[in-house]
């Protein structure tokens, strides 16, 4: 963590800790402006901008109509042009139409300009499931988007990386795709250091070392994996627990020192599995790591199915739980 | 009686604050009357009661803050009598339904389910990609282990406990056993650091490596051997002055070894063809002599289970006190197993500071293509007769020199080797490192 200032720190949830984040970089550099649907005169639908417009103005606090690509277009033509824009998707549900902006423009304005335009856009989004959210509240939306290079998406679990990595993404000079998961929003809370601080994109943090199983993952998973594995310590199981806090780049030095220490691979997302983010480590180890294993490398993710119901039943099936992952930690150390 | 908890007033809701009680104990309460006000950072709101019936039990005061879910009140029901409802506490998701995925598959090949298996070919085409990687590297059979993983699957930590075990049955076994002990087991393997007589010692990469390199220099470069006395008095009081200073600012111990490697550098620089190599060339290319234009001198280090000769690049180039702290570095490093590749290439030239283990005189073997290997022996006070016939006693050292003949005669030869000895003579008792 490359603590430029600080003076103490302040408890606080996430979606505090994001809001903390906003205002100090819109205090900071004048070039920020924050668009998207409801942030203005709502403050946004879980308040993380609440008072935003009244201090700096509708210029840089925009309201957008219900239109995604118009959002992240516009932020792209703002982000060439000198301003530092951050756009809001309300739900991440709602990305698809804005797909063509960010995959097809931001991600590739620096290498299709031979590096003449950068593209310093932050593009912030809640997403995730396990809050009775259905079909149009629930979806996890990283692995549409990590096949693209210029691309990088960050997915932090606690406030302080919260604060960190995106002050990371706004100082970033290519476009960042910064997911919020809802569920861990008021869920967790953490300190955090006060002043401005970032944290590097791109880099892993072991969150709990253990000798017979690596367990990788982001987001809302990270804090059920790490409740599995603490469960199981006093059963002797000693598990190491990586939050990748960036998905994109990858941390593929901390993953393959710990299979390189423990030789078997859990990943656990909440994301259908096929062709999720845990294919791409299970293949990456499997290249560049396969005498380092002594197991199958498992993934425990979500199911495929198109979306998370609304019925409670359906909800629980979809989402794993600390209980199913400390099972599958169990059977992978006793294989 | 019916618990009631801190409902979830919002997707992202966590947690509520009591912010009044509108009832009392012994309060009666309406269904769907509200008996509580809840704050959360998003919403005011009042809760309804599920049931009607009597206030019972506030368990929460009033401004304390508590998870959805926590039980916050409980209410008797009307005509409920001694019934009880269960509290509807939320359902926290268990993995006892039909589990989500299944347990990892064991693949085709893998041992099978009775544990007697192990031991056969079984195990071995069931091993994992570690499990075959560290058996190889420590020279362990998979065959011979029995497995402690599933269906008596051998696991990396079955390996890694069996090549512990190797190395630590050594001590026992080294220990004088009463009468004839039984032999071990033919082929029972032991390791180069702690050898178990009538085992097998596999050689370890490192060391098959020396072999061959022994092996190839004694059989390409005819050896021829010559050795000088150096009187290395006024180097010692040198060192002896310089050294306490030395280690404070640098942390590295100030031993005789720079000295005379700095003596060796500008003796090569005075006899080139020393600092050179022999190509025995082949069908299509002469023989040929390459003097090297790098002065890179390799330093012997002996280690319990093998050799290694890092090497000071440029040594022609660094001061006194520049290769005490380039060398010290070195043998820290291998000390540590810490040599990188790099370390360890580009050598043109060895030194072997062999007399720290009290020799006397030694025949080194070359290190394969250089022309030749000086030894330090070890300093012993002598009784000196000097050129005036006077009697002294001086700190003596002898230097001997290994060379290739194919690339240098005895008349090089010797020439240079009086030549450090000049050298190193003239150092001291003072001066700049």
């Amino acid at each position: 963590m490359a603590v430029v200032s600080t003076t103490g720190s302040t408890v606080m949830n996430n979606v505090e800790a994001v809001r903390a984040t906003l205002y100090e970089a819109m205090k900071n550099d004048d070039r920020t402006v924050i668009l998207g649907e409801d942030v203005g005169a709502r403050g946004n639908v879980f308040l993380i901008t609440k008072d935003f417009i009244g201090e700096f103005g509708e210029r840089r606090v925009i309201d957008t109509p219900i239109a995604e690509a118009s959002i992240v277009g516009i932020a792209v033509g703002m982000a060439m042009e000198g301003l530092r824009p951050i756009a809001e998707i309300q739900f991440a549900d709602f990305i698809y139409p804005s797909f063509n902006q960010i995959v097809g423009e931001a991600a590739k304005i620096r290498y299709r300009s031979n590096g003449e335009y950068t593209c310093p856009l932050v593009i912030r989004t809640p997403y995730g499931g396990g809050v009775r959210g259905a079909l149009s509240h629930s979806v996890s939306i990283e692995a549409l988007f990590y096949h693209v290079p210029g691309l990088k998406i960050v997915a932090p679990a606690f406030p302080a990386d919260v604060k960190g990595l995106l002050n990371a993404s706004i100082d970033d000079p290519d476009p960042v795709l910064f997911l919020e998961h809802k569920k861990t929003y008021r869920l967790i809370k953490g300190e955090v250091p006060n002043g401005h601080y970032t944290i590097p994109l791109g880099k892993a943090n072991v969150l709990k070392e253990g000798s017979q199983l690596t367990v990788v993952s982001y987001g809302l998973y990270v804090h059920w994996a790490l409740e599995a594995a603490r469960s199981l310590q006093d059963d002797g199981v000693s598990v190491e627990v990586i939050d990748l806090r960036s998905i994109r780049p990858m941390d593929k030095t901390a993953i393959l020192n710990s299979v390189e220490k423990t030789h078997k691979l859990l990943i656990v997302h909440e994301d259908n599995k096929f062709g999720g983010i845990g294919a791409e480590i299970s293949a990456m180890v499997a290249e560049e790591a396969l005498f380092n294993l002594d197991a199958p490398i498992r993934r425990l993710c979500g199911p495929d199915v198109p979306a998370m119901g609304y019925a409670l039943p359906l909800e629980e099936e979809f989402m794993s739980s600390p209980a199913e992952m400390a099972d599958a930690m169990r059977e992978m150390v006793k294989f | 009686m019916a618990t009631i908890i801190m409902p979830q007033l919002g997707e992202t809701v966590t947690e509520g604050t009591v912010a009044q009680w509108l009832k009392n104990v012994g309060d009666s309460v309406d269904k769907y009357e509200d008996f509580v006000e809840v704050s959360t950072d998003k919403v005011n709101a009042g809760v309804p009661s599920p049931v009607t019936g009597t206030i019972r039990e506030l368990l929460v005061k009033e401004g304390e803050t508590v998870a959805t879910g926590t039980p916050i009140a409980i209410i008797e029901e009307v005509g409920a009598g001694a019934s009880t409802s269960p509290p509807p506490a939320p359902a926290t998701p268990q993995a006892e339904a039909a589990p989500v995925s299944a347990p990892p598959s064991s693949n085709g090949a893998a041992a099978s389910s009775d544990p007697a298996a192990a031991g056969s070919d079984a195990a071995l085409r069931g091993a994992s990609p570690a499990v075959r990687r560290l058996a190889r590297e420590h020279h362990i059979d998979i065959r011979a282990l029995k497995g402690t993983g599933s269906n008596g699957r051998v696991t990396a930590e079955d390996v890694m406990a069996a090549a512990r075990n190797v190395t630590t049955a050594a001590p026992a076994h080294a220990a004088p056993a009463p009468g004839p002990a039984a032999p071990p087991p033919t082929g029972r393997t032991s390791t180069y650091a702690q050898p178990i007589p009538g085992t097998i010692v596999p050689l370890t990469q490192a060391r098959r490596i020396i072999a061959e390199r022994m092996v190839e220099s004694r059989r390409t470069a005819p050896h021829a051997w010559s050795m000088v006395e150096i009187d290395v008095t006024d180097v010692w009081a040198w060192r002896v002055r310089e050294k306490a200073r030395f280690e404070r600012e640098t942390g590295y111990k100030l031993t005789l070894l720079p000295f005379f490697i700095r003596a060796v550098v500008e003796s090569l620089a005075a006899f080139p063809l020393m600092n050179a190599r022999f190509n025995a060339g082949d069908g299509a290319t002469a023989p040929s002599i390459y003097v090297n234009d790098e002065v890179n001198i390799g330093i012997a280090i002996g280690l319990p289970s093998n050799l290694v000769v890092p090497v000071v690049k440029h040594a022609d180039k660094l001061s006194i006190k520049g290769l005490a702290a380039a060398a010290g570095e070195l043998i820290d490093k291998a000390r540590k197993g810490k040599l990188g590749v790099d370390d360890l290439a580009g050598g043109t030239f060895t030194v072997n500071n062999n007399g720290a283990n009290g020799s006397w005189a030694s025949a080194p073997i070359i290190n394969a293509g250089q022309a030749g290997i000086v030894t330090m022996e070890s300093v012993a006070k002598k009784l000196v007769v000097r050129d005036d016939d006077t009697i002294a006693i001086r700190s003596m050292m002898n230097c001997c020199l290994s060379l290739d003949h194919r690339v240098v005669d005895g008349y090089v030869a010797s020439g240079f080797l009086a030549d450090v000895k000049r050298r190193l003579e003239r150092m001291g008792p003072q001066g700049e490192l």
